[in-house]
């Protein structure tokens, strides 16, 4: 690795650090995306996050909504929140727990007042976070004070030859300087779980990780359908993917070979003090799953792909890379790193590494991913069940 | 060039490699990811990149086996040099999950 990368990042109130410095406007509810989005196009820099959920939902969903949105705001990369809701109850609950970090952050609600008035204010209060972040100033970071998060898309038999062993490379350097990464698609662990299992750091974590995928999957088998398509899917079947085990065997391929730490809900924050590899349960959908990672902190995220998946995510830059070299030629503009000399032995998997790291840092020090010049910004939230 | 693979398997001992060319049938050339074997191969129809061919014969129920593990079941008889995918393989951890 010769001398260590020189790395920068956005030190935050509470201590953790980012990559980036947005200054978000972040819908409470469906109903307040339009309001969101008409600040955001008022003061240029800021972003309106619009999504579809937020309204009647009950129950452990409406926790992971709450945790979602919380989460989002709370993430390193982020300055600063104007939150906007059709109520005050439920916005003040999400500002608040944004405000915990100590960012600054402000709430409206619309109810009584109408979309013009509270676009009015929100904007004058979105104009002033945008000229105060723009006076943060980048300071030196470290590996560990970086959350990454990996997920893979649309993968085809390259990703288990060539991308996903370049990632697992990334991570298990990641965790040796001391670094959190995590690591989620429950579903697609499936005929490789029990590997998963053996990593698990001890009996608890054994235990918490076999319950939580047992009760995935079940939800899953209940519904007796033919999978061939959904799980794996047609773009992985296009690439050569024939069953679920042997996708599942690609994707494991990616997580390195350091201990799994522990076990999280979607979009809970991993132990600060512990770090490490972690594994959320989620589901294998790429803008869920990166949505859900990105609540939990992360704030650089690796994604391998084959056929070529084009997703990014608002908050967290999504570094894209491909051993297919059909998949590099053709979709060009979507790739920061082309590992298919992987597949002609042209290099070894630890140089393949080493070209991961340095894309990785070049990153985290301002470079944009293709995902951030492409402009993919996919916010999705993750239902768990019907709302009321 | 001599030195590129035509196909890659994971592991020694695998019963399925892939082709990591656009391959015509043939004798081909490749290697072993994990403990770097070179081998050759019968091919016996043309396969795109990323899909799979059979290393051995397999009777229909037969494991395959890719990464050391199993990772499916042979839905028809599958012999060596054979295309396989969807119509001669299927999960068998989701019974229902068949072309």
């Amino acid at each position: 690795m010769g001398s260590k990368p020189r790395l920068t990042g956005y030190r935050r109130a509470n201590g953790t650090m980012g990559i980036r410095n947005h200054v978000i406007i972040l819908p409470l509810d469906d109903l307040s995306n339009a309001a969101a989005e008409a600040v955001a196009k008022i003061i240029p820099g800021t972003m309106a996050l619009p999504h579809a959920f937020g309204r009647l939902q009950f129950g452990e969903d409406l926790d992971l909504t709450f945790r979602t949105l919380i989460g989002t705001g709370k993430n390193p990369n982020v300055a600063a929140v104007v939150v906007i809701g059709i109520e005050p109850k439920w916005t003040k609950k999400v500002a608040e727990g944004i405000a915990a970090t100590g960012k600054p952050v402000a709430m409206f609600s619309i109810e009584g007042r109408g979309d013009l008035a509270v676009i009015a204010e929100a904007a004058r209060v979105a104009a002033q976070f945008m000229q105060d972040a723009s006076e943060i100033n980048r300071e030196p970071a470290e590996m560990g004070d970086l959350m990454m998060s990996i997920k893979c898309g649309e993968s085809d038999t390259t990703s288990g030859l060539g991308s996903c062993p370049t990632t697992s490379e990334a991570v298990d350097r990641w965790v040796a300087a001391g670094g959190t990464v995590l690591f989620g698609e429950t579903s697609e662990l499936t005929g490789g779980e029990h590997l998963i299992a053996d990593r698990c750091i001890d009996d608890a974590c054994r235990n918490l990780f076999q319950t939580t995928y047992d009760n995935y999957i079940k939800v899953i088998e209940s519904t007796g359908a033919n999978l061939l398509g959904s799980q794996p899917t047609q773009g992985n079947i296009a690439g050569g993917l024939t069953t679920i085990e042997e996708k599942a065997l690609g994707n494991i391929a990616k997580t390195g070979s350091v201990p799994v730490m522990g076990v999280l809900k979607p979009a809970q924050e991993p132990d600060p003090k512990k770090p490490g590899l972690y594994f959320m349960d989620s589901s294998s959908a790429a803008a869920e799953c990166i949505t859900l990672m990105a609540a939990a902190g992360a704030v650089i995220h690796l994604f391998p792909t084959g056929q070529g998946n084009v997703i990014g995510n608002p908050i967290e830059p999504v570094l894209k890379l491909t051993a297919n070299p059909k998949t590099a030629a053709s979709m060009s503009e979507h790739m920061d790193l082309d590992v298919s000399g992987l597949l002609r032995f042209e290099y070894s998997l630890k140089e393949a590494g080493d070209r991961m790291m340095e894309v990785i840092n070049r990153t985290v020090n301002g470079r944009l991913c293709a995902a951030e010049v492409m402009g993919h910004r996919e916010y999705t939230f993750t239902k768990l069940y019907i709302s009321a | 060039m001599t030195s590129a693979p035509q196909f890659l398997l994971h592991h020694d001992g695998d019963s399925v490699a892939v082709a990591v060319q656009d391959l015509e049938p043939g004798t081909l050339k490749g290697a072993s990811v994990k403990q770097g074997t070179w081998s050759t191969a019968v091919l016996n129809q043309a396969i795109p990149l990323g899909h799979k061919f059979a290393l051995v014969d397999h009777a229909e129920g037969d494991p395959i086996i890719k990464y050391g593990i199993q990772v499916g079941v042979a839905s028809a008889p599958i012999k060596t040099g054979e295309y396989i995918h969807t119509h001669n393989m299927r999960s068998y951890r989701w019974e229902a999950s068949r072309a």
